[in-house]
C-alpha cells in the first residue's frame, strides 16, 4: 500500500473512519470496504452509470471519485437511499413497471432518476430520457424505465 | 479497471502546486474535477507517480465581474456554470452548453479550467473560449500569463500552458450591446461528444464560428465567419470546405462530417437570426 491516507467520511448517515490508498475509487471502497454492495461497479471509467452515488446530496460517479477525495464528505448508496424512503416511490414503480430485469443498473437508475425528480418534478418523457442518458440498461431497452420514472414522479406530486 | 499506484497529496495553497509540479515533473498530476483523469488512470493510460488535488484552493473558485470581463474560477464545476446567473446573463452560450456536456453526474463534477487545460477537440467548453474571445488567465510561480483563446490551444490534447503553470480562471469578455450566441452539435446519443459541433457568436459585422468534433483542436472557420458576418449563409456554407478538413472515423468519413457543419451552420443562422 503507499501512503495510505485516514478519511473520515459519513456514509448513510453514519461515520466512518478508515485508512484506504489512494487508488482505491469511492465505489470500491464503499463495496469491499464497507461491505455496501448495493451499488455496483460496472464499466469502471465513467461510462455505464451503474456506480451512481450521492456525494453531499448530489450525484457522482464512484469510478470517477477516489475515496480519499471524499474525506469529509457525506455519501448516500442506494442501501441508505432505500433506508431513508427517499426513493420509496420511485423503487415501487420499478416494480410495477417491470423497469428492471437483470438488476445491474438499477441502483444507478435509481440515483439518476431521484436526482431528475428533484430539479424537474414534472418531467416529460423526452428529459427522462435525457435525465438517465448517462446510465447504461442492456436489458429493457429503457422504455420500461422511462414509464416506471413518470409514473413515480406523478406519485410523489401527490405526496 | 484499477489505477496503478500513485501517492495522493492536497494542495492548500497555489505555492504547494508550484513546489510539487516543481519537484515532481510531469510525475505530478494535479486532480480538479477528474472526470477525464481518473477515467484515464483507471485505463492506465496515465500513470502519475503523485495527484495533487487542487479542490481545497478557495481563490480558483467563484464567478464575478471586473471591470468589463466575466472571471470564472477554473474549479467552477459544470453544474455550477449551468446555474449561474451572472454567465446566464454575460456569457449565455456556456449556460446554453452545460447541457450538452456529457451527463448530470459528470457535470456535478468536472470543472471548466480541467476541461480547457485537458483541450479535448470534441468538448464543448474549449470551443466556447474561442468563440467567446475569452482569455485563459494561467499561473506558474513567475505570476500570471493571460493567453488568448485562438492561441491556447495547440494541437490533440495540446495546450500553450508551460511546465508548471496551472489555469486559475477564465476571462470573458462583457457582451456588445447587440450579441448573439447559439451552441449547437451532432451527437449520436444525448451527452456522448458531439460528431460535429458549433459554438457561435455574432454581433454587427462580426461572427465567430467555433467548431468541435472536427479538427485536432477546437478552431475557426474564418472564411466561413467572413461570410456569415456579411449575412451570406450559402457562401459561409461552401467556405466550410476550405476551413476545414475533419477527420473520418466510425461515424463516417470527411465528407460525413463536412456535410453535418454545414447543416450546423444553417441551423445556427435560423437561431441567430431570432
Amino acid at each position: 500500500m503507499q501512503h495510505a491516507i485516514d478519511i473520515s467520511v459519513t456514509v448513510n448517515g453514519e461515520r466512518v473512519q478508515a485508512r484506504v490508498e489512494p487508488r482505491t475509487h469511492l465505489i470500491d471502497f464503499l463495496r469491499e470496504t464497507l461491505d455496501l454492495t448495493g451499488s455496483h461497479a460496472g464499466c469502471e471509467h465513467g461510462v455505464c452509470g451503474a456506480c451512481s452515488i450521492m456525494v453531499d446530496g448530489q450525484m457522482v460517479r464512484g469510478c470517477l471519485m477516489l475515496a480519499v477525495q471524499a474525506d469529509g464528505a457525506s455519501v448516500q448508496t442506494i442501501e441508505g437511499l432505500t433506508e431513508s424512503g427517499a426513493i420509496a416511490a420511485l423503487q415501487e414503480a420499478f416494480v410495477a413497471r417491470n423497469a428492471l430485469q437483470c438488476g445491474f443498473c438499477t441502483p444507478g437508475m435509481l440515483v439518476a432518476a431521484a436526482e431528475l425528480l428533484r430539479a424537474h418534478p414534472a418531467p416529460t418523457r423526452e428529459q427522462v430520457r435525457e435525465g438517465i442518458s448517462g446510465n447504461y440498461c442492456r436489458c429493457t431497452g429503457y422504455h420500461a424505465i422511462v414509464d416506471a420514472v413518470i409514473d413515480a414522479a406523478a406519485t410523489m406530486r401527490k405526496g | 479497471m484499477k489505477p496503478a499506484p500513485f501517492a495522493y497529496a492536497r494542495a492548500k495553497s497555489l505555492d504547494d502546486v508550484f513546489d510539487t509540479l516543481d519537484a515532481h515533473g510531469d510525475q505530478a498530476r494535479l486532480i480538479a474535477g477528474g472526470q477525464s483523469l481518473i477515467a484515464t488512470l483507471n485505463l492506465r493510460l496515465s500513470t502519475p507517480s503523485l495527484l495533487l488535488d487542487i479542490n481545497g484552493l478557495a481563490e480558483l473558485r467563484g464567478i464575478k465581474v471586473e471591470s468589463n470581463t466575466l472571471r470564472i474560477g477554473a474549479l467552477t464545476r459544470h453544474a455550477e456554470l449551468g446555474a449561474d446567473p451572472l454567465v446566464a446573463r454575460h456569457a449565455p452560450l456556456l449556460a446554453e452548453a452545460v447541457p450538452h456536456i456529457a451527463h448530470a453526474a459528470i457535470r456535478n463534477r468536472g470543472t471548466i479550467g480541467g476541461s480547457v487545460a485537458f483541450a479535448d477537440p470534441a468538448a464543448e467548453l474549449p470551443a466556447c473560449m474561442l468563440a467567446l474571445e475569452a482569455t485563459i488567465v494561467a499561473q506558474g510561480r513567475g505570476g500570471e500569463r493571460r493567453i488568448a483563446a485562438d492561441d491556447f490551444f495547440k494541437g490533440l490534447y495540446e495546450t500553450d500552458l508551460r511546465d508548471g503553470e496551472l489555469i486559475v480562471a477564465l476571462e470573458v469578455p462583457l457582451p456588445a450591446a447587440v450579441q448573439r450566441s447559439a451552441l449547437i452539435e451532432l451527437a449520436r446519443r444525448h451527452g456522448d461528444y458531439a460528431i460535429v459541433g458549433l459554438a457561435a457568436l455574432v454581433r454587427p459585422g462580426v461572427a465567430r464560428l467555433a467548431w468541435f468534433g472536427v479538427g485536432g483542436t477546437p478552431l475557426r472557420s474564418l472564411l466561413a465567419e467572413a461570410a456569415f458576418a456579411h449575412g451570406d449563409l450559402a457562401a459561409a456554407q461552401d467556405a466550410l470546405a476550405q476551413d476545414l478538413d475533419p477527420p473520418g472515423d466510425l461515424h463516417g468519413p470527411p465528407q460525413f462530417r463536412l456535410h453535418l457543419a454545414r447543416v450546423l451552420l444553417g441551423r445556427a443562422f435560423a437561431k441567430l437570426k431570432g
